[in-house]
């Protein structure tokens, strides 16, 4: 009789990704949730099931700021999705037009801003926004536009969408690079085809291009979902715990930061930390899960 | 730095093995005032040694931020130095109640100092005292005095006076009339809210009787204080939305503001940076004559690890600290944090002689939100920040501010319900 061979291989070489992900991620993931469970009475740790979650959803101490930084979150996601993603297909879209003198020069510069750390970002940006040395007033003030200039950083109504473009400054390298990538890849004779037919330009673009690179477009949205949920970087570099001015900036992370290991006065509570860390997760699932089952699946895809 | 750890580190252990030999006790001090080591090193442990040839002393500091972490971890596995540096409030409560902190209510030294001094090693209830009061800092306005000068303003006693002072300096223009923002939060309460605020809530009066539930944040006494910082916005500069706690010190250090909301541990980097003469002015009384109260906030104290060997020596190190010798060294050497003793000191710097001198004149408190009151959810110091920045900024009324503090307040804290 014939046994089937144990592919051990498959196990060894597997081992280590699965080992290591599962010690730094999975892990930790699941410990996070877990511990969401608990509180603190006395310096025990007592278990009360989801007693945690109805605190932050019910309580309107706790529902108020969770839902205030839900809303803004969306805000933040929102304002990505409309000037992120559209600018970096319109740079990916010049920047792949083969007459264009000095493309790399572009695509360098435009890239940079990624790869610098949020301190320097956030750090650059309310020195440049600030009323008092920064060149933003100057600047407005050459073009006689003075009166546009306001204290954004500092105002309720501006701080949230001036930092969320703040992030898209810095990030709009991104999708141009995916993007361009993608423009790369269609074949010529496609494009000539389309010619031979009298489609060329911006029509080319439209109706030939577009098609074939939203897919790429679907995962650029999904990273930014993902990435814009986690977000907290940049405010808490820009605004602090706080996301002052009166959590009008306040995003999921800050506030999870918030809870999670206090501030000033307030000592940290990790449980109910891990209860929002626990929300933010089921959201982004949520999220990514609608992408992948109801959005990726219906995606129309051509055999290039 | 590495390298002077890394003797320290070899200097103690040294120490350690020699004190077996002679039967000498050896201290070490926990402390997260790293800036302070040579200040330690170089006045005052040898101040103390050459007093007490028997005991041997060692400052230890670690990084600020992770002071309490160390220290809780060092506590735990019992290899922490003798003396503890003390937080204020709940921080040090915590280690006391946790059975680290030695209750010193009968260390004789003790009475050197006032109930208000106390209050932040204290138990709630006052009845046992576990730090030494070592230092405190000062509210009040540190102002430009070649600009005052210049104008022809007199130094400002009421809040008629503060205002038209303001009111002149705005009207030259040559000057922001005062530096502050709004954009970090916590300078509106800190240097806002709680520094003008005691002569509204007659300091210590208020503050016990709010902590007791016999006033509530929306008596007038408290909310008062709102609508005055209501009319700052006004002579702030423009943008002080967006404006930063260095941009207003810069502001101010470089002589473009008049008049700068403090604390007293301003004094040592404003001393380098301007170079112009400075004044101070204690926070303005409604009516001339009216006492006046400032805020004058314990900071740091010094604690006896319960776990130490030496308790006795330890304890004769306290009875030093609380002693006037050990607080002119240490006043003078930092000016701004002013020690705390009964004893009045005699300090060289002129701002900080100033400053100092107005615990003759008035009654001492500490900030209102810092004893007990910023134990639950929400958390009363920091809905304080927002409520300033939203009093300046006019977004609410003073009246909703305190109702919304109070609610606040009255959900967790059992006295307020």
């Amino acid at each position: 009789m014939q046994t089937r061979r144990i592919r051990w291989h498959i196990a060894v070489f597997l081992a280590p990704a699965v080992l290591v992900y599962t010690a730094v991620m999975i892990f930790p993931l699941f410990n996070t949730l877990r511990l969401a469970l608990f509180t603190e009475v006395d310096q025990t740790r007592i278990y009360v099931g989801l007693q945690n979650f109805r605190t932050l959803f019910f309580d309107p101490i706790w529902s108020e700021q969770f839902w205030n930084a839900l809303g803004n979150n969306f805000w933040f996601f929102l304002i990505h999705m409309l000037v992120q993603n559209p600018i970096g297909i319109a740079l990916a879209a010049l920047l792949s037009h083969p007459r264009l003198r000095f493309a790399a020069l572009y695509r360098s510069a435009i890239f940079i801003p990624t790869i610098l750390s949020f301190v320097i970002v956030g750090f650059a940006w309310k020195l440049i926004l600030s009323p008092l040395w920064g060149i933003a007033p100057s600047m407005l003030d050459a073009v006689g536009l003075k009166s546009l200039f306001a204290p954004w950083l500092g105002k309720e109504e501006y701080a949230l969408t001036t930092l969320a473009l703040v992030s898209v400054w810095q990030f709009v390298g991104i999708p141009m690079m995916l993007i361009y990538a993608a423009l790369l890849s269609i074949p010529e004779e496609i494009l000539e085809a389309g010619e031979i037919d009298g489609i060329t330009g911006a029509s080319a673009f439209w109706k030939i291009k577009l098609p074939l690179i939203i897919p790429s477009i679907g995962i650029i949205s999904i990273l930014t979902f993902v990435g814009n949920f986690n977000a907290f970087d940049l405010i808490y570099v820009s605004q602090g715990a706080l996301a002052g001015p009166d959590f009008s900036t306040d995003i999921l992370g800050t506030f999870m930061y918030r809870t999670f290991f206090g501030f000033q006065l307030q000592l940290g509570d990790p449980h109910m930390g891990s209860a929002i860390a626990g929300a933010m997760f089921a959201i982004i699932l949520v999220g990514v899960c609608i992408y992948l089952f109801g959005i990726q699946t219906r995606m129309r895809r051509y055999q290039l | 730095m590495k390298r002077k750890i890394l003797s320290m580190a070899l200097m103690s252990t040294a120490l350690v093995a020699s004190s077996a030999y002679a039967q000498d006790a050896t201290l070490t001090i926990e402390s997260w005032r790293n800036d302070d080591l040579s200040l330690w090193q170089d006045k005052i442990i040898p101040a103390f040694e050459a007093e007490h040839p028997g005991i041997k002393v060692v400052f230890s500091p670690s990084a600020p931020a992770e002071y309490n972490a160390v220290l809780n971890s060092k506590l735990e596995a019992g290899s922490a130095g003798d003396l503890i540096t003390c937080r204020p409030f709940d921080a040090s409560l915590a280690l006391y109640e946790g059975g680290h902190l030695t209750d010193l209510s009968d260390l004789d030294a003790m009475g050197n100092f006032s109930d208000v001094a106390k209050s932040a090693w204290q138990t709630d209830d006052g009845s046992a005292s576990f730090c030494v009061p070592m230092a405190s800092v000062i509210h009040g306005f540190i102002y430009n005095k070649d600009a005052f000068n210049e104008l022809g303003i007199e130094v400002p006693t009421t809040e008629a006076e503060f205002f038209a002072a303001l009111d002149k300096i705005k009207e030259d223009g040559t000057y922001i009339p005062m530096a502050m923002g709004t954009n970090d939060q916590w300078e509106a309460a800190t240097m806002g809210y709680n520094n003008i605020g005691p002569n509204y809530w007659k300091g210590e009066e208020g503050r016990q009787a709010l902590i007791k539930g016999e006033q509530k944040l929306t008596d007038p006494q408290w909310v008062a204080p709102y609508a005055t910082l209501a009319k700052w916005a006004d002579y702030l500069g423009d943008g002080y939305e967006a404006q930063t706690y260095p941009d207003s010190q810069n502001l101010f250090t470089l002589g473009r503001a008049a008049i700068y909301p403090a604390g007293s541990w301003e004094i040592a980097g404003f001393n380098t940076q301007a170079d112009f003469e400075m004044g101070a002015f204690k926070p303005p009384v409604q009516n001339a004559g009216d006492t006046c109260y400032i805020s004058d906030h314990t900071d740091i104290g010094i604690g006896l690890n319960a776990a130490s060997e030496n308790q006795e020596a330890a304890r004769t190190f306290l009875a030093w600290v609380a002693s006037p010798e050990f607080a002119s060294i240490f006043g003078n050497a930092v000016p701004g944090f002013f020690p705390l003793s009964n004893t009045p000191v005699e300090l060289e710097d002129p701002l900080a002689k100033e400053i100092v001198g107005w615990r003759d004149e008035c009654e001492s408190t500490i900030r209102s939100t810092y004893q007990i009151l910023s134990r639950g959810t929400p958390n009363l110091e920091n809905e304080t920040w927002g409520a300033s920045v939203a009093a300046i900024k006019g977004a609410e009324t003073p009246e909703a501010l305190g109702q919304q503090l109070q609610d606040g307040l009255a959900s967790w804290y059992a006295p307020h319900q």
